[in-house]
């Protein structure tokens, strides 16, 4: 894709992850905007994967260790064809594929089960274990949120990839500086991020702006390129990005937007998407 | 029974998975740094490059095992009880069980016959644990034939499997020819007076007991349960039916685990009188595996007069 089409591509993204917290009346709608252009790249760019056949054994691995923002996580995975755009309505409701955080038996395509924050990355970590004692060459990808690497096991699972050069594992934190209780200063300050990853043996690369595809491209070249140890990209983003009501609030980690609000969410991505 | 054979159930549990990492090429596994004493060593000096260390850090491990069986390899995560059932509940239960992953855990040195480390080491709630997260296969072998058995059958059943192993050596009570199913508890002494339902090292305990018990003129009932979950539940409801009174026999709290499986079934299809033998609530403590079974009324002679209180309505 041409940065153009990946641009409007990451604005589909975010009118998807408005659609599906409003028909759910529920949901994470903060830290799904903030990595539209994360998920974006990862599907029509990054990873090898293909939804006509979702079990390929040699297929790129995507686990969303921060679960609850899997309204872009399905978003994207409308857009690349998985499933129909109109199921997406169904988020969290009873019976529905896509459930209030992924689950790997109810939606093809979903490589694992997450949601309990922390555990996600240890799974990725299994997986390219799993590549490297089978011989096999592909890739896993993991989303963690930059809250959730506040869970000690986060740092277990850093450790151990370090410690046995998973070179074929790419972790990418979501950077927005926001969880639940406040800044991520105010609750319980992680910082620095990127210090601590390369304390753990991993290589680290920091993108300032994690919705500029361009910087995104760079920094998934590197990661591809480095040998011998994992990759962390910190990416620096804005919670709620795109919505200008939404962006850098805590209130929108877990709340979904009224009719009104709804309304005018849309409204504002339908703006930027007649500027693309 | 000086003169019985005995072997630790761990024991088993490394020189099976050593046998069976030839014939499966996908089995890989898993320690934290207990490779000596959960006996993944002998695995390890067959099959070193699938022998993963994670160091001490058994709830990434759990994590890390799921992330193995997603992508098709049949992992065997291997710590102490306490660190697997206890300390990793919620990676058992969110990695592995919600998504129902081809993972073995093998929970060695559970309950107090892990002897003299005292009770932040003797697990004695893992079977209650395991046994509420749906999906899970838990099983509890009470010798070294049995444990040899259950760790094969596990490893070609698919879906999460938990199995408890002990640290103290323990008597051989099956033969070789012993015909081992998943799910499937057997008579191993038949009576009508009164039922025995044991699992783990209760199981010998419990055929001494009867022997005891026999010579006060009760005609004990022995049924060896090492699937708790799932309960050979027709198996249960005959024996209770036959002989009305039930007494279940485990080395684990009595809030949970194998009685209350028992019970479970047989207040909803065959209300059966009941007594269950097991730690009454309690925490371990330190002493040898041998002087704590006695103290704690699990060895032949402690079952004995617990029965027998029960069956003569004491």
């Amino acid at each position: 894709m041409t940065i153009q089409e990946l641009k409007k591509t990451a604005n589909q993204v975010r009118k998807n992850i408005i659609t599906e917290v409003f028909y759910a009346k529920a949901g994470h709608p903060g830290g799904s905007l903030s990595s539209a252009e994360i998920y974006t790249y990862l599907y029509m760019e990054e990873m090898n994967v293909d939804p006509e056949n979702p079990k390929d054994p040699d297929r790129d691995r995507f686990v969303l260790s921060k679960g609850h923002t899997c309204p872009g996580l399905y978003g994207v995975m409308a857009e690349k064809g998985y499933f129909d755009r109109e199921e997406l309505k169904t988020f969290r409701h009873l019976g529905s594929r896509l459930q209030g955080h992924p689950s790997m038996h109810c939606l093809p395509g979903i490589d694992m089960s997450s949601g309990s924050l922390g555990q996600g990355i240890s799974c990725a970590v299994g997986m390219a274990l799993a590549a490297k004692l089978q011989n096999k060459n592909y890739r896993v990808y993991t989303l963690i949120g930059d809250g959730e690497i506040e869970e000690g096991q986060v740092w277990e699972a850093s450790l151990f990839a370090g410690a046995k050069k998973l070179d074929n594992l790419c972790v990418i934190v979501d950077n927005n500086n926001l969880q639940i209780d406040g800044t991520l200063e105010e609750v319980n300050n992680p910082y620095p991020i990127d210090k601590k990853f390369e304390a753990f043996n991993f290589h680290v690369i920091n993108v300032e702006d994690g919705h500029d595809f361009t910087q995104l491209a760079s920094a998934f070249a590197e990661a591809r390129a480095t040998k011998g140890m994992p990759t962390v990209i910190i990416c620096q983003t804005l919670k709620g990005k795109g919505i200008s009501f939404m962006e850098n609030k805590a209130a929108w980690h877990g709340k979904a937007p009224n009719a009104e609000e709804y309304e005018a969410a849309m409204e504002e991505l339908e703006r930027i998407d007649e500027t693309l | 029974m000086s003169d019985v054979k005995k072997i630790a159930t761990r024991e088993a549990y490394g020189k099976t998975l050593a046998e069976l990492g030839a014939e499966m090429q996908g089995l890989v596994v898993l320690d934290c740094d207990l490779a000596g004493a959960t006996k993944t060593s002998e695995f390890r000096k067959v099959y070193p490059d699938r022998h993963i260390d994670c160091g001490i850090a058994e709830s990434n491990m759990m994590s890390i095992a799921a992330g193995l069986a997603a992508a098709g390899m049949v992992p065997f995560a291997s710590t102490f009880a306490m660190f697997a059932a206890g300390r990793a509940f919620e990676q058992i239960r969110n990695s592995i069980g919600y998504p129902h992953l081809n993972v073995k855990i093998g929970a060695t040195h559970a309950g107090i016959s892990v002897g003299e480390d005292g009770a932040s080491h003797q697990c004695l709630e893992d079977l209650a644990l395991m046994r509420t997260i749906p999906g899970m296969v838990v099983m509890c072998p009470a010798d070294d034939t049995e444990a040899r058995k259950a760790v094969k059958a596990a490893a070609k059943y698919e879906g999460p499997v938990y199995i408890r192993f002990g640290r103290a050596p323990v008597p051989v009570v099956f033969d070789e020819d012993y015909d081992f199913r998943i799910g499937k508890g057997r008579v191993i002494r038949e009576g009508k007076d009164v039922s025995i339902i044991a699992t783990g090292l209760c199981v010998a305990s419990a055929l001494e007991a009867a022997e005891m018990l026999n010579r006060d003129g009760i005609d004990a009932e022995v049924i060896n349960i090492c699937t708790i979950k799932p309960l050979d539940e027709e198996l249960i409801v005959k024996s209770a039916a036959k002989t009305g009174k039930v007494v279940t026999a485990e080395e684990h709290n009595i809030i949970g685990g194998l009685g209350s499986a028992v019970a479970e079934c047989l207040v909803e299809k065959c209300p059966t009188k009941m007594y269950r033998i097991g730690m009454r609530d309690k925490f371990g403590e330190s002493g040898s595996a041998e002087e704590l079974i006695h103290k704690y009324m699990l060895d032949g002679e402690g079952i004995y007069k617990q029965v027998k209180a029960f069956v003569e309505g004491n």
